[in-house]
């Protein structure tokens, strides 16, 4: 795969000052990144390294204290929030640590909710396939395990053929089995359709599945390497 | 799809929420209902008032004389202003009816010659009119006739001018005249004992001596012109014929009564209903941002997938306007079937309409729905707003941790009294007072307003307790024909039986001072009264002094003069002479405005020895019936009534209405209270149903993490009591000001009875809710809250 081509996301010299009740976080302290087409990336750091931030600004959720970041020549720093949100229904698919489906809505409702506004969806059904839930589109969140909801969530994120998939901490509320599982879901995601993927995770062992890792600590990066000998989540052991 | 997924979460949150959704549906429901049953009601009798005059031609002035001969019509048509001119005769009789203790009150009146309709037009219930040939065929007021079961044909026997006449009924009819009928002397409405008798113009001009002359006017008034102006006219072409002074439509005894019911009605459907439509409203307002609130991760994971916060407000919108949709419903359907009934109720009991057209208007409909609907869609959309001002990102996380402090309490160094879990439900309810104040506001105005519902049952007991137990203190009270000597008393005192008699003298006159007047009576009492009291405001007997007038308090507000002050006294009856007085006290009284003086004081100001119109007697109780029998047969007695059973027959007529509004309201109220104090409880457990679930997960019982819960709710609660009676008392001082303080003044008094009953509704709706959550508590899934954000 060649990962030099296109840039999908550059992000400059971001910051990111939080006022938490009486204390101000410094989240970000000047980070330099960027996000290529096709590419598997995954983000290590421990807690409050500022992963998450970073993640939440590239995806359009939140806006940089100062810095600059753009999606294919379009600045996010400094727009507007329709114009976020159209950024965010057009292009981008998360997928959170914690599910974040909509309770009342079954499976595929959940899928269809997205795929409703988006321009060029693939069907519920179809995007549930692909996560190995097609038997279990008519159950609600209550009825799911962990790990299937948290495919429900990467149903719903990809089925509107985002260029560029977000995922925060996707197994960080599972065990193993299911962690793996739902990694396999997001590698053959990256690998079939070509998805931009960027996953966050304090786990260094699943770093093994990416195209590169970004080390975050203390709101700074730390490293940034290529993983010349990228396996399959299956493989890895932690 | 036909449903898009947001509709779809929409249905299926209403379902999940249903208990919820319920009772704020019964709130705005109970708002809008009780706006809709007394607005509709009350426009109802205002449109059948109206359309029923305006048929039948009630005319705008009245007068009474002695007699006057016909020629003197024209000179009245001639008056500039008058439209429209038609003189009767009219004669006061006496109908003793088989199985009445006493005889009820009778009014002839003459029907127009030629089959014109005249002014104040009969309406003919049933039969047909009387043939003007026929000197013994009468129309009765169709509330007589019914009152003692007569139907057309039946004989009536009447006293006219001293002889007993055997009246054959050839129909019953009512008049605009006539549709609240009292009888002279009387407190309360009885259709008993007052029969109105329509006969030829001839036979009631020779029963009375009155062929080719009239003794009563009736005239409209063209468009624009000067009531005073022709009031004064008519005086004057009146005055040599013994005119006992004209009056406006306003004055009229039916209208004044009918208008002052419909007034007390209008204070009743226009404050409370309001007031608990607003209520209804705020309360709706703060449940449903809390309830949109609580979907804060929701609101912020459709924003993260690709919802504008448009498409996000758009569907909380859709949320709460089902709900207030569905409470529309059933409010407006619940109040259109209440208004009808009342309004049949008032109609059927109380006043006599030809036709009793019920009307729901669109506005009363579109006013308290927009309302209830507005206040919904603020409180939601300001919760909306909260939450999309926030990057999604910050949304979706649960709000940082708020920064508790030490309790006062605690720092008071009481903390050694209070356990962690006291400590808990303490510190959180120091660290959010304003949830504190807006739940324990929201609770206290619902206790506030069952406060106000059981109000008017106060007012009444209250009215009728200073009026008849402590005022009126006589067991029987004899109206006279006409004014008569002193002599009258003295000859009732002789009577077997009767221990006692105090005659009253009663004039019409003006008071004036300085540019102020205003026209009401002047009333004289013996020197030794004992069987009336006049009270101040803390229900002391005020003595009359041997010189000086004493008014009513109002009517010295009115006038804008003080004790010691000097009023004039024009008379408007008789010499017309106009005196003066000194103010030397003043009287609390819930109805009316007068002056009250002593005998002497009385005779000095009228200028001749006082004539008495009424007679309170003490009877020996055993007596009483025989004394009845007695008084019937005095020529000169029109009526006679019994203060004590007057409350009796006002709880069956006037005081029923009353009591069953009160039910009305009481019932809105309770739903009201009942409905705030649920969702406040279930609201408060699904803010804080993780971290009681975090409890449990370390080992608190079930119990332990209810009366944390049920600590915070009973502080509320607690606090909304107190705060809510409060509000109850202020509610009722501004009802007070909403009616006209000339007719009468409500009393700024709740019992202990209603406040009781509005904390019960409040403990008792509390317990229940607690019951309700308690159950959801227990269902608490520890690790699927633990597992999630929400």
């Amino acid at each position: 795969m060649d990962t030099t081509s296109t840039t999908v996301l550059v992000a400059k010299g971001l910051t990111k000052v939080y006022r938490m009740g009486e204390v101000d976080v410094h989240a970000l302290r000047g980070v330099d990144f960027t996000l290529h087409q096709g590419e598997l990336l995954v983000l290590l750091g421990a807690s409050g390294s500022g992963k998450s931030t970073l993640l939440n600004i590239l995806g359009g959720l939140d806006v940089p204290s100062s810095g600059t970041v753009h999606y294919l020549g379009q600045a996010l720093h400094s727009a507007s929030q329709s114009e976020l949100t159209r950024y965010r229904r057009d292009n981008v698919g998360f997928v959170f640590q914690f599910y974040n489906l909509i309770p009342s809505l079954t499976a595929y409702e959940n899928v269809a909710l997205v795929t409703e506004i988006a321009t060029d969806p693939v069907a519920p059904d179809e995007a549930l396939a692909l996560v190995g839930l097609g038997e279990r589109l008519h159950h609600f969140p209550a009825q799911l395990s962990g790990g299937e909801q948290q495919r429900v969530a990467i149903a719903r994120a990809v089925a509107k053929n985002p260029r560029v998939l977000l995922c925060d901490e996707p197994t960080g509320a599972l065990d193993y089995q299911t962690g793996v599982q739902v990694l396999e879901v997001i590698d053959r995601i990256n690998r079939e359709l070509g998805t931009t993927t960027a996953v966050i995770t304090h786990n260094a062992p699943v770093a093994k599945v990416a195209d590169r890792v970004v080390t975050l600590a203390d709101g700074q990066v730390h490293r940034d390497e290529r993983n010349m000998t990228r396996i399959r989540p299956s493989e890895i052991r932690w | 799809m036909l449903i898009s997924a947001l509709d779809r979460k929409l249905l299926r949150d209403l379902s999940h929420l249903r208990g919820q959704v319920i009772t704020i549906a019964l709130v705005v429901a109970c708002g809008i209902a009780s706006y809709v049953t007394m607005k509709s009601a009350f426009q109802s009798l205002v449109y059948s008032q109206s359309t029923y005059y305006e048929r039948y031609r009630f005319a705008d002035v009245f007068a009474s004389l002695e007699q006057a001969p016909a020629a003197v019509a024209e000179r009245l048509t001639a008056i500039d202003g008058v439209r429209e001119v038609d003189t009767r005769v009219v004669q006061r009789v006496m109908v003793p009816v088989e199985g009445l203790t006493r005889p009820a009150v009778g009014t002839v009146v003459s029907l127009p010659r030629h089959g014109s309709r005249g002014l104040n037009a009969v309406h003919l219930t049933r039969g047909r009119l009387p043939d003007p040939t026929r000197s013994d065929e009468a129309l009765v007021l169709d509330a007589f006739a019914e009152a003692h079961g007569l139907s057309p044909g039946d004989r009536v026997a009447v006293v006219m001018n001293g002889a007993l006449r055997q009246l054959r009924i050839t129909g019953f009819g009512m008049s605009p005249e006539y549709v609240f009928t009292m009888p002279p002397g009387a407190m309360s409405h009885d259709p008993k004992l007052i029969a109105v008798l329509w006969m030829g113009r001839d036979a009631v001009a020779a029963a009375h001596q009155m062929e080719g002359a009239f003794n009563d006017v009736a005239l409209t008034l063209e468009p624009g012109a000067s009531q005073a102006d022709v009031l004064g006219a008519l005086d004057r072409v009146l005055a040599p014929y013994g005119a006992f002074g004209a009056v406006p439509r306003a004055k009229q005894p039916s209208h004044y009564m009918l208008s002052s019911e419909l007034s007390q009605l209008e204070s009743m459907a226009g404050f409370v209903p309001v007031l608990f439509l607003f209520v209804a409203a705020f309360l709706l307002n703060v449940v449903l941002s809390r309830l949109v609130y609580l979907q804060r991760s929701q609101i912020a994971t459709l924003k993260a997938v690709g919802y504008a916060d448009r498409d996000v407000g758009l569907h909380y919108l859709k949320l709460v306007s089902l709900v207030v949709l569905l409470g529309a419903v059933v409010g407006v359907a619940a109040g259109a079937w209440l208004g009808r009934a009342m309004t049949e109720l008032y109609t059927g009991q109380y006043f006599r309409f030809p036709t009793a057209d019920y009307r729901l208007t669109a506005d009363v409909v579109v006013i308290s729905v927009s309302i209830s609907l507005a206040a919904a869609v603020v409180g939601a959309l300001a919760a909306v707003r909260q939450v999309v001002s926030l990057p999604p990102a910050e949304a979706m996380r649960p709000p940082s941790p708020v920064v508790y402090r030490r309790s006062v309490l605690e720092l008071l160094g009481l903390s050694r009294l209070l356990g962690p879990s006291a400590r808990m439900v303490v510190r959180e309810l120091e660290r959010r007072p304003l949830r504190l104040a807006l739940s324990s506001i929201g609770i206290s105005l619902s206790v506030g307003i069952v406060v106000i519902a059981g109000y008017w049952s106060d007012a009444i007991d209250y009215m009728l307790d200073v009026q008849f137990h402590r005022s009126m203190r006589e067991d029987v009270t004899v109206t006279f024909v006409k004014p008569l000597s002193a002599r009258a008393a003295r000859e009732l005192q002789s009577m077997p039986g009767v221990w006692r008699a105090e005659g009253i003298s009663a004039v019409a006159v003006r008071y004036r001072a300085g540019h102020r007047q205003r026209d009401s009576a002047l009333m004289g009492y013996p020197r030794d009264l004992e069987l009336r009291h006049l009270l101040d405001s803390t229900g002391e007997r005020v003595t009359l002094p041997p010189t000086g007038v004493v008014l009513t308090r109002k009517l010295a507000e009115v006038l804008e003069v003080r004790v010691g002050d000097s009023v004039e006294i024009e008379l408007r009856e008789g010499s017309r002479r106009t005196t003066s007085a000194t103010i030397s006290g003043l009287v609390d009284e819930p109805f009316g405005m007068q002056g009250h003086v002593d005998e002497e004081t009385f005779a000095r100001l009228i200028g001749q020895s006082p004539t008495i119109n009424t007679a309170l007697l003490r009877v020996d109780r055993a007596e009483r019936a025989q004394i009845f029998e007695r008084l019937k047969r005095l020529p000169w007695v029109a009526a006679v009534s019994y203060p004590g059973e007057f409350r009796e027959q006002f709880e069956g007529q006037s005081g029923s209405i009353m009591r069953v509004y009160t039910l009305i309201l009481t019932l809105f109220a309770s739903i009201i209270a009942i409905g705030v104090v649920y969702n406040n409880a279930r609201i408060a457990l699904s803010q804080r149903s993780r971290d009681l679930a975090s409890l449990r997960v370390l080992g608190f019982t079930r119990g332990e993490i209810a009366a944390i819960l049920f600590g915070e709710l009973s502080a509320q609660v607690v606090l909304a009591l107190p705060l809510g009676l409060w509000v109850g008392h202020l509610l009722v001082q501004a009802l007070g000001a909403t009616v006209d303080p000339e007719t009468y003044r409500l009393p700024v008094f709740v019992s202990l009875r209603t406040f009781a009953f509005a904390i019960a509704v409040t403990v008792v709706s509390a317990v229940i809710s607690f019951f309700l959550v308690r159950r959801k508590l227990d269902q608490l899934d520890l690790i699927g809250v633990l597992k999630t954000r929400e």
